[in-house]
């Protein structure tokens, strides 16, 4: 039947419809973000401070400079301790949710929603509740309230005296993500065939042992996609350190992921600097593309061994 | 598998005090909202609001360095349009990639893989340039126009499209329906789950995004929601019960969203996990 369809549309046909189908997308990838990247790269070789059409060509002056300077090296130190972190303990947090909810048999619904509900929430209000309420340095805050509970003394946790901001931003983006990927999880917990536990239950196997060689094993892809989105996740940070930590005198000088650093360097920071901020991206795009290749190429390689 | 009474007893332990930790933020937020700025100065943390009243929401509504109400609009207008907007560009664009052979098939495709693996985010730069040099900072243009291009929910289509069952389409064009027929009266009328699923993943993602309209809302009558309360909370001496009882409006309509269409918004999230 198929070539009974094809030879009633022609080729040429077929061409139009196409781009009828395809090309307002087209279209806007090419104008919204192939342009602009190639723009991008044009503007990196210049400097362009507080314009779009600069005249004075500086070569790799502009990655040379970012390089040197200590501050986007610092930047992408952070992003990888930031990386570090979220990244091991949203995968077990979110997996131990997953296996917890899949078994329970009494208002799983309930359970599901109630992890699940956070991710609903915008990291601005989070970043409010997080900072003026739960981890404010001030006396009243509840972290706070609980330390001094425990005979604790009060935290100033957001000053950048101590490193207590990590654990305000890894616990807010920690409850707004891992019910996302719990519900990965528990998609690929009930792709399991049942029969494979009942042939370990035969086996003997039992609690840890299960795990370890048959949910893990099954859960292979899942977990590679979990782990990609979750760095690439990382490498995007930005609405929770900015809303967290700047405050009315601007952002403080630590914790600046990439992308606060791009942001305070071309748009939010007193000079414009555009051709340094478009060498940065695409330094980052590099970056980001490598990660996603090397993940692409190692989750293949798993592809083929599964179907071995 | 069966298991002790004691073992399922402590799992729901453990899954009850996990939910409680989970609820708690949104809890706060509404505590917050309802009480008075004395109360949450104070050393000692209290459980219970004491201003239970609409006095903070009223106030809020007419805070004119807020704009509490326009940035409502605002949001909705941005995240209404962008919804339904990119529902239909990547709807007919998945079907393209998926159903009609092309030359540019291949090229569009790779196109859109490689805009996958580098998130828009990471090239706001580019993107602001674009748009600043088209004179699009602080309009609604500027806000929707460039996000409705999404490579992920095109691709999500393709891929559904790609495991539609080519017999009904086969027979429709049988009949005499051309590609644009065949779609809109024999495809779409089947796809309503998978539009739901992208819909609202993209309304939620659309009301709660930060760093684009940071960028283009830089007047104050083009900030969305998200933006204003960011700003209201780096004010000087800001109303405390104000700004929580503006998070919990601001938060309504995607907890809405949530709890009627949790089953498409799942349905999503587990199709954006898989390819």
């Amino acid at each position: 039947m198929s070539t009974l369809t094809a030879r009633l549309r022609g080729r040429q046909d077929r061409n139009v419809w196409f781009w009828v189908f395809v090309g307002p997308f087209a279209l806007g990838l090419l104008v919204f973000v192939y342009v602009p990247i190639l723009w991008s790269v044009y503007l990196s070789f210049f400097d362009a401070r507080n314009t779009v059409s600069p005249t004075h060509f500086v070569g790799f002056g502009n990655y040379l400079y970012l390089l040197r300077d200590p501050a986007f090296v610092s930047s992408m130190g952070t992003f990888a301790l930031f990386a570090v972190f979220i990244v091991p303990v949203t995968y077990v947090c979110s997996l131990a949710l997953a296996l917890l909810v899949n078994r329970a048999r009494v208002a799983q619904a309930f359970f599901r929603s109630a992890f699940f509900l956070p991710t609903a929430c915008s990291y601005v209000i989070a970043a409010l509740i997080w900072r003026l309420s739960l981890f404010s340095g001030a006396r009243f805050g509840l972290a706070n309230n609980v330390l001094r509970a425990f005979g604790l003394e009060n935290v100033n946790w957001l000053g950048g005296a101590n490193y207590g901001y990590w654990v305000v931003l890894v616990s807010l983006r920690l409850w707004l993500q891992v019910g996302f990927y719990m519900i990965l999880f528990l998609a690929g917990l009930q792709r399991i065939p049942r029969d494979t536990y009942e042939a370990a239950a035969i086996d003997g196997a039992v609690g840890w042992r299960v795990l370890r060689h048959i949910t893990l094993p099954q859960l292979r892809s899942t977990s590679a996609a979990v782990v990609l989105l979750l760095l690439i996740g990382a490498f995007q940070a930005f609405d929770e350190f900015y809303n967290t930590l700047i405050t009315v005198g601007g952002y403080p000088p630590f914790a600046r992921p990439p992308l606060v650093y791009l942001y305070l360097v071309s748009v939010g920071g007193g000079t414009q600097d555009l051709g340094l901020g478009s060498a940065g991206t695409i330094i980052l795009t590099l970056v980001v593309a490598a990660v996603g290749l090397v993940q692409l190429r190692l989750f293949s390689l798993g592809g083929r061994e599964e179907r071995a | 598998m069966r298991t002790s009474p004691a073992l399922a007893a402590l799992r729901y332990l453990v899954l009850s005090l996990l939910a409680v930790l989970f609820l708690l933020p949104f809890y706060v937020l509404l505590r917050n909202g309802f009480s008075s700025d004395r109360l949450l100065a104070r050393a000692t943390w209290h459980w219970w609001p004491d201003d239970v009243s609409l006095t903070s929401l009223r106030e809020l509504f007419a805070n004119d360095d807020v704009r509490m109400a326009r940035s409502l609009l605002n949001s909705a207008v941005v995240a209404v349009v962008q919804t339904v907007a990119t529902v239909l560009i990547s709807a007919l664009a998945g079907y393209g990639l998926a159903r009609i052979d092309s030359r540019t098939n291949r090229v569009v495709l790779g196109l859109t893989v490689l805009t996958l693996m580098v998130p828009a985010a990471v090239t706001f730069i580019p993107s602001f340039v674009i748009v600043s040099t088209l004179g699009w900072i602080s309009s609604l243009r500027g806000l929707i126009i460039p996000v409705l291009f999404s490579a992920f929910a095109t691709f999500l289509f393709r891929q559904f499209f790609l495991g539609f069952p080519r017999e009904l389409e086969e027979a429709a064009m049988i009949d005499g329906a051309g590609y644009w027929r065949t779609f809109w009266r024999v495809v779409m009328p089947n796809t309503y789950g998978i539009c739901a699923a992208v819909g609202t993943i993209t309304f939620i993602g659309s009301w709660n995004a930060f760093l684009w309209p940071l960028l283009i809302g830089q007047d104050r009558d083009f900030r969305t929601v998200q933006v204003a309360l960011s700003q209201f909370m780096n004010s000087q001496g800001v109303d405390l019960p104000q700004l929580f009882v503006g998070s919990a409006v601001a938060i309504l309509p995607v907890l809405l969203v949530f709890l009627f269409l949790q089953r498409y918004l799942v349905q999503g999230v587990e199709r954006s996990g898989i390819d």
